[in-house]
């Protein structure tokens, strides 16, 4: 579709999500706001994914982007929303930038595992520092959106729609990356990298510059979720949490934003009601429902409803 | 002197259990080409049936020997009843996919297992400490060092020169050989490589389990064990190199010195010193220290 | 057919291990001519293809590219000097069209790679489509690849390397795994696409008759050595090419009564 006919649609969706969650309760804006701020880091998977890798440390990258939210909210004051999320993406870009050519030139078990490895170095670092609260992490306060300081249900419904909004931005701005040259080779990596190369492309640049994407979307994701939650701890950085996010993004598959975000509600619904309904039960629910995606579905959700892809074969 | 014979011995205790585990990691990799994310949940159950085993040898009275019996019997019945379910059962319906697709699988096994133990055992933690002082205790120097300690220590040599003994010296060992180097052409020799497969999972498992039993006294068995265990046990076998069973030694013991050392006298890096290492490894040296599988590099 | 010469690789040695895959190679391609490369398995053609594409680096020796020093380039730096070549297996990306295949090949020539321009630009597509018009792929335009016939893959397979405009293609067998009736349709197909376009073409082969009937030149590998450097009528009738090359078994050769 159409660059006009995109963000009509996109303007739609918002008019249409900010206007149903201004009608409910206080407890599920906030759930479909972590939902999406999640899904954002997972965004930065897919990314990846369409690359052919899979990262396993985008839980650092979310930590990252919540930490120095967070820091700039207590240490300087700062506390404009939308700025703290830009703020969260950026930091975590430009640390990551100096590695990116260097991390994308790994490929498959070794990729994921380097990438799980930093992820837990990034704990491993939080835990020990003490001025960053150690184990405990710390509490940031009430965001202010564009100036205005908000009473608590007021703010929980503007975090919501800045979360939104966000999301519409990133989901608008990642199908014109998917549609353009950088995008459609980074397909091309996927399938045949060898022939990459030999057509005058470069498979190092295209990665990294995906590393650095994905970065910037776990950054953010990572900053919006702190500024959901109030508070900020190690565990973002942790193996398990990277996990939750590939999790979602294997569910989602590499062809749909929406996917992206529908799969990760899923999670946030099973983790939100399963303390209180089931709680020996739900990691169960999420591995076997993550075999059968495997099993069943192995281009994830999105391919339930857009049929373009086809499993890359592996080229001997 | 005290503290460098201190961190020694506590590095070396700590890289006996984890020599154990990984050896299972590595050798399940190297046969299988499986990176089993859930293999600390397979050390998990060895310390919950273990953790069962000797409770019910307790209430019988029976000779606080017997704790050890039940430690190598939890780990057997992990690795004969649990190992060629999960591999008949689940994963040989992946065999021949993508490596990181593999990784994923066993990552559903894991969050599946972990409730699994939870329904089974309940959420709360169990304590079965008492085997600890079974070897009492021996002072070196100004210290006085646990005898369970130098047990493990003792244990896992006699694992790795079980392992080597098996891989080099029998004729199935020549034959997982085979395996590991190609399963293609193994299996057109004539070799049976779903059976190599179900044969090297369960032992990969059994060690996993044994690692779980055997250190079960020296933790509170509680859900979550499997966490810290795997992500450990990567960092040993991916500095020691994937499917070498001295790398698995080296790795468990760069690992153990390290932790110990970091405890010792520089606490802030005991956690991401592990990491860093393991970080280093795959930038510098992917194959790891041992060369056996070739990094996919551009 | 000028006289000015395009490729010029002197003194090429290369050992992998023990085995000398190339041995004092010399060889000189004028722009436009047709040269084949022949010589039995293990000759030593896909290396010397492999070093003049940047794929493996000549022990010594030097490669020059229209005077330009090419030996220590890589694929990447190779193929923006103006070289493509297409693989006996081919080498195309499964999962996209046939078309997305040939964005992609028109994309990587072009320097800059964008990050929000879209990829199917209507200039790209039209150089694509009057590509693959010259193959008779079109009408497979909007086909997976991983669905097409082994044929058209290889057809595919020649077509990217062309999108890139080269000044010299290297064609590593395009007829095999070709049924031998689809041979010469096929090589057909190829040159028809490759007229008028002002280039040089090297292609490794097997099949004496296709080297008979398309190539100005033939270059006979064997033991990582040149043999053979002639107009095929020539080079085809020499002893060694007869004996080493097409299997001849020769008189001369027969065992000693």
């Amino acid at each position: 579709m159409t660059l006009s006919a995109l963000l009509l649609r996109a303007l739609g969706v918002l008019l249409l999500l900010a206007g149903v969650g201004y009608a409910l309760p206080s407890w599920m804006q906030f759930m479909l706001t972590m939902a999406m701020a999640n899904g954002l880091v997972s965004l930065g998977i897919v990314l990846l994914m369409r690359g052919g890798v899979v990262a396993f440390g985008q839980g650092l990258m979310s930590a990252i982007g919540g930490y120095a939210a967070a820091l700039v909210f207590l240490r300087w004051g700062v506390t404009d929303a939308v700025l703290l999320a830009m703020l969260g993406g950026t930091s975590a870009m430009l640390i990551t930038a100096p590695f990116a050519p260097l991390l994308a030139r790994y490929r498959g078990i070794f990729f994921s595992m380097l990438t799980l490895a930093l992820s837990m170095v990034g704990y491993g670092l939080l835990v020990k520092t003490e001025s960053l609260g150690g184990s405990d992490g710390f509490n940031m306060g009430r965001v202010t959106l564009f100036g205005q300081a908000l009473a608590d249900n007021e703010v929980r419904f503007g975090l919501y729609v800045i979360t939104l909004v966000l999301t519409l931005v990133s989901a608008v701005l990642a199908r014109i990356y998917f549609l353009s040259s950088r995008g459609l080779v980074t397909r091309a990596v996927r399938d045949n990298e060898l022939r990459v190369e030999y057509l005058g492309g470069s498979v190092s640049q295209t990665m990294s510059l995906n590393f650095v994407l994905a970065a910037f979307l776990g950054g953010m994701g990572g900053a919006l979720a702190v500024m959901a939650l109030g508070h900020i701890d190690p565990n973002f950085s942790y193996w398990t949490t990277s996990g939750e996010f590939v999790f979602v993004a294997i569910l989602a598959g590499s062809q749909s934003v929406v996917a992206v975000m529908l799969s990760s509600l899923v999670l946030e619904m099973v983790r939100s009601f399963s303390s209180a309904y089931f709680p020996n039960t739900w990691q169960l629910a999420l591995g076997i429902f993550l075999l059968l995606v495997i099993r069943f579905m192995p281009l994830g959700l999105g391919s339930l409803w857009s049929k373009t892809e086809k499993p890359s074969e592996k080229q001997s | 002197m005290n503290l460098a014979l201190t961190i020694v011995i506590d590095g070396v205790t700590y890289a006996s259990w984890l020599f154990i585990v990984a050896l299972g990691l590595t050798l399940v990799f190297g046969v299988l080409k499986i990176l089993n994310i859930a293999h600390g949940s397979f050390y998990a159950l060895g310390a919950y049936v273990t953790a069962t085993l000797v409770s019910l040898a307790a209430s019988w009275a029976l000779p606080p020997a017997m704790s050890l019996v039940a430690m190598l019997l939890a780990a057997v019945l992990v690795a004969v009843l649990v190992a060629p379910l999960t591999e008949r059962g689940l994963l040989r319906f992946f065999y021949g996919r993508d490596e990181v697709l593999l990784v994923l699988v066993t990552y559903a096994m894991f969050l599946m297992m972990e409730d699994l133990t939870k329904l089974i055992w309940g959420a709360n933690p169990f304590y079965v400490s008492e085997p600890y002082g079974m070897f009492g205790n021996i002072d070196i120097g100004t210290q006085t060092y646990v005898g369970y300690d130098f047990m493990l220590v003792a244990l896992a040599v006699v694992v790795g020169l079980a392992v080597w003994w098996g891989l080099n010296r029998t004729r199935f060992g020549k034959i997982v050989t085979a395996v590991i180097h190609s399963a293609e052409v193994a299996s057109s020799m004539g070799i049976q490589v779903s059976r190599v497969y179900m044969v090297a999972f369960a032992v990969g498992i059994f060690l996993a389990a044994l690692g779980g039993a055997f250190t079960a006294p020296m933790l509170s068995v509680q859900p979550g064990l499997s966490v810290g265990v795997i992500i450990i046990s990567f960092a040993v076998v991916i500095i020691g190199g994937l499917g070498s069973i001295e790398g698995a030694a080296i790795g468990a013991l760069i690992v153990g010195l390290a932790r110990a050392l970091a405890v010792h006298v520089w606490p802030v890096a005991e956690l991401f010193s592990v990491y860093l290492v393991m970080a280093l490894v795959l930038m510098f040296r992917p194959q790891g220290l041992f060369q056996r599988i070739q990094a996919r590099k551009i | 057919m000028s006289d000015a010469l395009l490729l010029h690789a002197q003194g090429l040695n290369k050992q992998f291990g023990a085995v000398v895959a190339a041995q004092d190679v010399n060889v000189r391609v004028k722009t436009g001519e047709r040269v084949s490369l022949i010589g039995s398995n293990g000759a030593g053609k896909t290396t010397f293809v492999n070093m003049i594409t940047g794929y493996v680096r000549a022990d010594s020796g030097s490669i020059a590219l229209g005077g330009t020093d090419i030996s220590r380039m890589n694929p990447r730096q190779i193929t923006r000097m103006g070289v493509a070549r297409s693989f006996q297996i081919p080498q195309l990306y499964p999962s996209m069209t046939v078309l997305e295949n040939m964005l992609v090949a028109l994309a990587c020539h072009e320097n800059r790679l964008s990050t929000w321009l879209p990829a199917a630009t209507s200039a790209r597509v039209l150089r694509a489509d009057e590509v693959l018009s010259r193959f008779s792929l079109l009408k497979h335009r909007d086909r997976l690849v991983s669905e097409l016939p082994g044929g058209l893959r290889k057809l595919i397979d020649i077509a990217l390397a062309m999108t890139g405009a080269p000044r010299l293609l290297l064609l590593d067998e395009p007829t095999s795994g070709v049924a031998a009736e689809e041979k010469f349709p096929m090589m057909d197909t190829i040159m028809l696409a490759l007229e008028g376009q002002a280039l040089t073409v090297l292609f490794v082969e097997h099949d004496m008759d296709i080297v008979n009937r398309y190539c100005d030149r033939v270059v006979a590998f064997y033991s990582g050595r040149i043999i053979a450097d002639d107009v095929p009528s020539v080079a085809l009738a020499q002893t060694d090419v007869r004996r080493y090359v097409t299997g001849e078994r020769l008189p001369e050769d027969a065992p000693h009564a």
